[in-house]
């Protein structure tokens, strides 16, 4: 991240040698420089490993209640054959959970929940935010200005005092917990993808495409949305973290994943009362939450300065 | 300034009308019989059509929206449909724990959170910068419930019987009592119920005990206040270390900070007076827009160590369909939250005089 001058000789050379290369290639070689994006990246695709694999890696089946099948106890600590835990005992890396059963499997499967929740959430209020800002950067005039204050009056709310509100119309559950969380994400990427169209929509290529006669939704989708990508890329990976906390946190209060499902958040929420008598039921949980946010927060900021032509990378 | 003052003023009243219109609406369409979730799952028809009509509730939408609002001009939020008591009143009980929460949390990330951007700026990628970095990086990816259970675990279980034991729920232990200052200095006959605002100011157990010299009760409520309060910090104390960082890099590159050091002023000098001074202005808003965020810790935090405030009142209100409460505090906090961000925009002016607000 350290930005020393370059000689300016050095710097032409990688002109000429790469001339050929798309923006995107340089970005992701930019990418690769930094150590805040390579250690997102890492924790991340251990997270996607963890996901895609979970049958393969979870010993058992996340809902699989082990009484009478092993001589485990309800909300047994860890057991570690390596950290010297007795040959005899079965191997419960992360312990047993309140309803006996292997709490590291459960774990692992609450990746999918969680890769899943993130990308849904922001990708929804990607979707509607930039189609919402477009139409109030293209559009101005009353148009911009009902959605735009609108969108205010949802950024005057605590995000999850709202949220609460919206799952409590809508009824607990995953689900409605992810709509809920993308709702109250919609406001930031409309104000940014409105930023974006107002700070080119009088650029010269545009005029020039209008004045070849180019419809609106041409040039709203050829010349104006790709300028307006890379800031887009940068706050959805930062918002795919914050979106996987939030829900998390939905599902700690109990409107979000209900039982069974192996949500690090209600798995956190249904421990906790035991904190004091089987803290690792909390700890595992919630450490999981924080590695995944700190793997997109991580990578995301390694994609902002990658992404971003004024910061030099060495 | 006073013009701009009303102006600002003038210019949130659409954005507080949507918040009551939203507020009003949700609270409207949350699905439930107020009446089965408030007299429970056996009141008669009968029953319920008389608290429906006491209640207002079968009047039309509008008629509905016209007497709330007309309520509100009138200081009154309504009546809590749970407790039968006045919304104001359990305000008076609630929000200053809140209050207090909040300030404890914002003062402890600045307290933290600044001095440490700061030390990472003028020490750009040194050991201690990385690790600041990388520790903002954890703290803003913490989940707040779980790092407060952490917490609880470690200060009110593992160190217990140690002098660094910090107990886990409540606002003061059972058995202490914080006397309000008007019944110590006698401003009200014993027996006889204090005006509200005067218990609102009481119910703020940490003012209240210090200007009535109670130490004891001081020292039992800061020893609760602590662990909510660094669980409720973490996130806004990484987000304020951040940009502190990232605004003191921006200015201490600046020419007048170079003319600063050449003339010979002292190190502390150059970075307070000339550096600082000039990068506040980031650091004052971004630590204006951690309210929301505190509010929404604090209906976690609230959770989590037990306290009767306004974030988990909220939280029970909304899930057992007290509409009155809803409102009542939606409509409080939401002014709360233009309020502050009315100082933020006006303390501006005074932090960079090149601002004019007229």
């Amino acid at each position: 991240m350290s930005t020393k001058p370059e000689p300016t000789s050095d710097v032409n050379i990688e002109i000429t040698k790469h001339r050929s290369e798309g923006p995107w290639r340089i970005a992701l070689r930019r990418l690769l420089r930094q150590r805040s994006g390579i250690a997102g990246m890492i924790i991340l695709g251990f997270l996607l490993f963890a996901a895609i694999f979970a049958p393969v890696i979870a010993p058992y089946d996340p809902n699989e209640v082990l009484i009478g099948k092993e001589p485990v106890k309800k909300r047994a600590k860890p057991c570690i054959h390596l950290l010297g835990c007795p040959e005899d005992q079965p191997q419960h890396i992360m312990g047993i959970d309140g309803n006996v059963r292997d709490e590291f499997s459960r774990i692992i499967y609450g990746a999918r929940i969680s890769l899943r929740v993130g990308f849904l959430t922001i990708g929804f209020a990607i979707i509607v935010g930039t189609i919402l800002g477009t139409i109030a950067g293209y559009a101005g005039g009353w148009v911009s200005n009902v959605i735009m204050r609108v969108l205010d009056v949802l950024l005057a709310f605590p995000f999850l005092l709202l949220a609460i509100a919206i799952v409590a119309v809508l009824g607990p559950g995953l689900i409605n917990a992810m709509l809920a969380i993308a709702i109250i994400n919609i406001p930031v990427y409309a104000r940014v993808s409105r930023a974006s169209v107002l700070a080119v929509k009088e650029d010269e290529y545009v005029t020039a495409a209008r004045a070849i006669g180019a419809s609106p939704t041409r040039i709203i989708t050829q010349h104006i949305l790709p300028n307006s990508i890379p800031p887009l890329i940068v706050l959805a990976t930062l918002g795919i973290g914050t979106a996987i906390l939030e829900t998390a946190a939905l599902s700690f209060l109990g409107l979000g994943a209900q039982p069974p499902d192996p949500e690090w958040g209600a798995m956190l929420a249904s421990e906790r009362n035991q904190v004091f008598s089987a803290p690792h039921l909390v700890f595992f949980p919630g450490l999981a939450i924080m590695l995944t946010v700190l793997g997109f927060n991580l990578l995301g900021d390694g994609l902002r300065d990658a992404l971003d032509p004024r910061v030099r990378i060495d | 300034m006073l013009k701009y003052t009303i102006r600002r003023i003038l210019s949130s009243l659409p954005v507080l009308f949507g918040v009551l219109v939203v507020t009003f609406t949700l609270a409207r369409v949350i699905p439930g019989d107020p009446c089965k979730a408030m007299l429970g799952e056996k009141a008669t028809q009968e029953v319920c059509d008389r608290f429906m009509e006491e209640k207002g509730l079968n009047d039309p939408i509008p008629q509905q929206f016209a007497a709330y609002l007309k309520d509100l001009a009138r200081g009154d939020l309504g009546t809590s449909i749970r407790f039968r008591r006045p919304i104001t009143q359990i305000l008076v009980e609630r929000l200053p724990t809140t209050i207090e929460l909040g300030f404890a949390g914002l003062f402890l990330a600045s307290l933290i959170g600044i001095p440490l951007g700061i030390i990472s700026a003028l020490r750009h990628n040194s050991p201690i910068d990385l690790a600041t970095m990388v520790g903002a990086n954890i703290g803003v990816s913490m989940p707040v419930f779980w790092l407060g259970l952490m917490l609880a675990y470690v200060f009110a279980l593992v160190l217990k019987d140690t002098p660094l034991w910090l107990p886990p729920s409540g606002r003061l232990t059972a058995g202490v009592v914080s006397v309000p200052f008007y019944e110590v200095w006698g401003w009200v006959a014993d027996g006889e119920e204090a005006p509200r605002l005067l218990q609102f100011i009481a119910n703020h157990y940490i003012f209240n005990s210090f200007i009535t010299g109670q130490w004891d009760v001081l020292k039992d409520a800061i020893r609760h206040l602590i662990l909510p309060s660094v669980a409720l910090a973490t996130i806004p104390m990484a987000v304020i270390a951040r940009m502190t960082r990232s605004s003191m890099l921006q200015v201490t590159n600046m020419d007048y900070v170079r003319t600063a050091r050449a003339k010979g002023l002292r190190e502390s000098a150059v970075v307070m007076r000339h550096a600082f001074r000039n990068a506040l202005l980031p650091i004052v808003t971004i630590i204006g827009l951690q309210l929301g965020i505190l509010f929404s810790g604090a209906i976690l935090t609230e959770t989590i160590f037990s306290l009767a405030g306004v974030g988990r009142s909220l939280f029970e209100a909304i899930t057992a369909r007290d509409f009155p409460i809803i409102q009542g505090f939606t409509v409080v906090i939401a002014i709360g939250y233009i309020i502050v961000n009315l100082i933020v925009d006006l303390s501006y002016g005074f932090l960079d005089p090149r601002i004019r607000l007229d």
